[in-house]
Parts: structure tokens; sequence; C-alpha cells
């Protein structure tokens, strides 16, 4: 195996004529991280994995993968390799020809690429499937011999575009799990796009937050959920109230967790009521959701400001409440994360 | 199905439906029953007994005309703008992916050689290569060899190759822009990235996917070529194609020795449709046996 190496962009722009698809990123992944690139569709997260992959020009700026500035050299000589959204295996060929492709076009002999190949799916598991064409696979053994296929060039990095989109819904967590298995025993780094904000949390060590071409944040799953730093990142993250007029400190706009929001019966508030200096909106239910270790309570409080409050399963049905009963949101100030940056 | 009763509009549909495949193979399969007619049998119905009279008759020849020669010309030349179609086609369906200076006009170019009638084509062509022989004997003052025993540049496989590939170009480029349309791009990058150069990701990837489509351009090309008319008719110079023959046989002969000819023709057509066929289910065959893990003891 090759050595893992860190790769680290500095000031990436990506122009197509005059739109600007990626905006002068800045980004270092450590060797060994798995990092998720995550952001709506046209947030620049794919132009930015096709050119650490070479598939796309840096129109300026320079990407570095374990020190060397590879952003002239083709893709397979940068120590890359890359997954494709839909796989793309070859359809003509079978598994194992899929797999030793690469050693095939590098004219190492036929038998030696051969029992490469079958080495390497036998490390995915698909060993016994090498003969078959890939319609003949479902879309999580595609994933797996996609998977040999690139590991077999030994890259020092892995770049996987939206690796799970083409599964179904219980297939992808199988398969998201399968994906973090791999990165550990290889201990290279992996970069992986994604829209999904739960696939990410649930990857990654380090999760990078794109919007418009520009990175908003980057940390660790919990840094991002518990601290998002603008309005875009407490939105597209999820689980979070945004009240853009906060009575918080700063005056500005803040994210609470909808966890840490507390309902409180609008009957039982008064003398000896809830700790003192809470924050506190009335208004009434809106909408209850049932999503089974947690109860999602929407308040429409005041004329446009609609909280959501998860309620635990437990704590709801002791205490439950209705569509249209009065009720008040109520939270702590220091839960009240400050966002800053423009609106989303 | 159900059991509903057919309303009024299935039986006229039907109908119309019937009589349109009545036109379109009716006419051939008169000419076939009639190429079997009798000894004493005539050009028109009905039957005076069957033989197999007017299949010897052929292949004694017909008349003066030597129709054999112009079936090899024939297939020759087919097999020639069959090849020359599919190269050119799918090298000029691979520029046309990307946008290049001049890719618009040069397509509505080629295109518009389709709607140009056939025989302008061909008068064209027969004034081109007339002009190329002035030249080429005007150069005779200085080369006498040149002109020796010259009377023109036009053949079966300069005049005739060119005009047939007015003809199939352009219908191989459309098949070409479909197939690429559906080509999925990332094959390609998959195959750079798995460090194939230019020409291995055409030979390996692009060329093995889009293979069973080439087949149909081929197809296109020789049938084209094969039964063409107008296009030779002014630009095939001193040699005849068999269509030109045939048509020529048309107004000269008048035993149904003609639908023999014709019987024989078409059953050429069908061969080569028949063995283009049986090539693409051979390939498909070929590649499931590959992927087949059958008797392996897999779920």
């Amino acid at each position: 195996m090759s050595e893992p190496a860190g790769l680290e962009l500095a000031a990436v722009t990506k122009r197509y004529g005059r739109t600007v698809a990626v905006d002068g990123i800045s980004l270092r992944v450590p060797a060994g991280t798995y990092c998720c690139l995550l952001g709506p569709s046209g947030c620049g997260k794919t132009s930015t994995l096709r050119m650490v992959a070479g598939h796309e020009e840096v129109s300026d700026g320079d990407i570095m993968l374990g020190g060397e500035v590879i952003n002239g050299l083709p893709p397979a000589r940068r120590g890359t390799a890359m997954m494709f959204q839909n796989y793309a295996l070859f359809p003509h060929l079978d598994c194992l020809d899929n797999v030793a492709f690469s050693l095939k076009m590098r004219g190492i002999g036929k038998a030696d690429g051969r029992e490469r190949a079958h080495r390497m799916l036998q490390l995915v598991e698909m060993d016994a499937y090498a003969g078959r064409l890939p319609a003949q696979l479902s879309g999580g053994q595609q994933q797996r011999v996609a998977l040999a296929r690139a590991l077999i060039t030994d890259p020092r990095i892995l770049l996987l575009d939206e690796p799970l989109s083409a599964l179904d819904p219980f297939l992808r967590v199988r398969m998201r799990a399968e994906l973090r298995r791999f990165q550990k025993d290889l201990a290279i780094s992996f970069v992986h796009v994604t829209h999904s904000q739960e696939e990410a949390m649930a990857l990654a060590d380090l999760i990078v937050v794109m919007n418009g071409g520009r990175i908003e944040q980057v940390g660790s799953p919990r840094e991002v959920f518990n601290a998002p730093s603008s309005l875009f990142v407490a939105r597209f993250i999820g689980g979070h109230n945004v009240i853009e007029d906060g009575p918080g400190a700063t005056g500005g706009a803040v994210a609470v967790r909808n966890d840490l929001v507390r309902l409180v019966d609008a009957a039982t508030l008064g003398g000896g009521g809830p700790g003192d200096g809470e924050i506190r909106r009335s208004g009434r239910v809106a909408g209850i959701e049932f999503q089974g270790s947690v109860v999602r309570v929407t308040v429409a409080a005041d004329a446009d400001l609609e909280l959501t409050v998860d309620v635990a399963e437990r704590a709801f049905f002791d205490n439950p409440v209705g569509l249209g009963d009065p009720v008040v949101a109520a939270w702590k100030p220091e839960d009240a994360h400050a966002l800053t940056g423009g609106s989303a | 199905m159900t059991g509903q009763p057919r309303g009024a509009a299935f039986w006229i549909l039907a109908l119309v439906f019937a009589l349109f495949v009545l036109f379109l193979y009716g006419p051939t399969i008169a000419i076939v029953l009639l190429s079997f007619q009798g000894p004493d049998g005539g050009l028109t119905f009905p039957m005076n007994g069957v033989s197999f009279h007017w299949f010897a008759k052929l292949y004694e020849g017909v008349g003066v005309v030597d129709i054999w020669a112009a079936f090899r010309r024939s297939i020759r030349l087919g097999l020639v703008v069959m090849g020359l179609t599919v190269v050119l086609s799918v090298a000029a369906g691979l520029a046309f992916r990307r946008r290049f200076a001049g890719s618009g006009p040069l397509f509505f170019v080629t295109v518009a050689s389709l709607i140009v009638p056939s025989i302008c084509v061909s008068l064209g062509i027969g004034l081109e290569f007339r002009l190329l022989d002035d030249q080429v004997n005007a150069m005779g003052g200085d080369f006498p060899w040149l002109v020796d025993g010259f009377t023109t540049t036009m053949g079966l496989f300069t005049s005739g190759l060119g005009a047939h590939l007015t003809w199939t170009l352009p219908f191989g480029l459309l098949i070409m822009f479909a197939v690429f349309n559906r080509f999925d791009r990332s094959y390609e990058e998959a195959a750079r990235d798995l460090g194939a150069t230019a020409w291995q990701t055409f030979r390996y990837v692009v060329l093995p996917i889009i293979g069973p489509s080439l087949i149909g351009v081929a197809l296109f090309g020789f049938t084209l070529s094969y039964d063409e008319l107008a296009r030779s008719s002014q630009a095939i110079g001193d040699v005849n194609t068999l269509p030109l023959e045939l048509q020529g046989l048309t107004t000269t002969v008048t035993t149904p020795e003609i639908y023999a000819l014709g019987t024989v023709t078409t059953a050429v057509s069908f061969v080569v449709i028949g063995l283009a066929l049986a090539l693409i289910l051979w390939a498909r065959r070929r590649q499931e046996r590959r992927g087949s893990d059958a008797g392996q003891g897999m779920v």
C-alpha cells in the first residue's frame, strides 16, 4: 500500500466561462481522514472533487498531495483514485477484468494482473462474483467492485462522488458503514462528496460544508452540529431552530438545537415557573410528528416564527399536548448559539 | 386481455394497418412469386406452372450484359462503402461530441446532402470528374505517359464510391449522434482515472461499448449502397452496378427472368441483414456466457 498522504487545497478556483463554481477555497485534510464535502447541489463540492481527481482543470490555485503539487499531473499519476457516482463499471467486462483494468493498461502480465485482481476482490468479499458482469450485480455489490477497482491502483487518497446516492435507503446505511470500515482498515484519506448531512455526520472525521462555491465551515460532525457558524450551516445541517432576531446578547441571529428547546404548558406558567433566565416564546401547537424516540412538535409563535421542538417520546406522552394548544417554548440562553455570515 | 368487444376505431385502424403492410410487402411478394413462373408463363399473373426455369436462365446470363459481374461489383462496392462509413462515422461522431469552431455549419452541410435531390448530386459529381479529366488531359502535353490509354477518372471506386458515401455518411453520422447521446462519459473518465491513454480508452472501453451499434451503421452502409440507383446513375463511369443494370433490363427484358434477378438481389439483402442480426445475437450470447456463473453454486 502507498503511504497515506495529506491533501491541501490553496485558494483553488474553478471558473466555467464567467460562472465561478469554486471560489478560492483553501482546505487541509490530514492523512488518514474521512472527509465529507457537504452542500446542496451546485455548491461546488463535485467540481472540487473532480479538480483533485484531475478530471477538471484548476482555474487558479494549487492542489497538493503529500506536499507535492499535483494539479498539473494526469489523473493516474496523482496518487488519487476516484469512485464515480454510478460506479462507471465497464459494462462489457466482468468483475475481474474491471478490477484488473488499470493493471492491463500499465502492461502488467495477464496472470499477474488476474492474481492481484482476485486478491482485491477477496478484500471486498466479491471474489465469488468475479465472472459476473456489472449488470448482474446489485447496487451494493457494484459499489464493492468499484471500490476494488479504485483501490488496486494503490491510491494515497480515495475520492468518492456521491457513492451512496444510487442505493436504496436501507442499503445506503449498510454500505456507508462498510465504507467507514474500509477507510479505517486502509488508513488512507477518503474524500466523500454528499448532499446528505445525515450521511456526512455518520461517516466523517471532518465535515466541510460548502455553499455557493465557498467553504462555510470546517469541523468535526460534533463541532458543526453544536456550533454551526452561519445561518446557512444551521439550516442545512438541520435539527436547529434559527431565530433571526434572536433575543441573545448579540442581537443577531441565533440557532438553538431542537432537542434543547423545552415545551412548557402555558397553564403551569406563573409564580414559581420554570428556571429563571430562560428565553420563552409562546405560541400554539401547529404540528405533531411522531418520529420514534422523539416527538417533533411545531410551535407557531408570533407572526412568522415557527419553532421546532424535539420532545423525548416518554416525556411527550407523560405530558401530552394537542394541536392548537397554547404552549410556551423555552431554552437556556447559553444553548442559543450566535450565527454569523450572510443570510441563507 | 379484457373480454370487451372491439370498438369501430380498432377495426378501422386494423384495416389501415393491414393495407399498409400489404402495400409494403405486396410488391416484393408478387415479384418473388412470379419469379417461379413456369417456362411458358409471362410477366403477369396468373402463374402458368411453377419452376426454377427463370433462375436457370438467369444463371446462364441475361442477354448481352454480364449480370454476375455487376452483382460482384455491387457487393464489392457495398463492402468498401460499409467499411468507410463505419470508420468515418465513428470518427466524425467522436469529433462532434465537442463543440468546435464551425461544428454547427459542418453538421448542416453534411445533412443537407440528404435533402439535395440525389440525381443532382449525381450530375454534380459527374461534372466534377469531367473537369478532372480535362485537367489530366491538359497535363498530357508535359507527361505523355499520363494520358497513354487514359479515358476517364470516373469509376466504381472513385466517383462511384464518392457518390455512395454522400448517401451513407449522413445516415451513419446521425446514428452515431444517437449512440454518443446515450454514452455515459464517466466510463471514459474512469478509464483515464485507471491510467488508460486516450487510445486505450477508445480501444478497450468506448469501442466495445458502442460495438453493437456499429453493426447497425455497417448494415445501413451496405444496404444503402447495394440498392443505390439515383446517385450512381451519372457518376459510375464505364461499368454498372447491379441496380443500374436492373433498371436497364426492365426496358429490354420481357420475361420473368427479371423477376428471378429481383428475387436473388432481395435474398442477398435479407442474408446480409440476417448475418448482422446473427452477429449481434452471437455477441450478446458470448457476453452472457462470460458473465454467467450458473452451476458454480452461486445465489
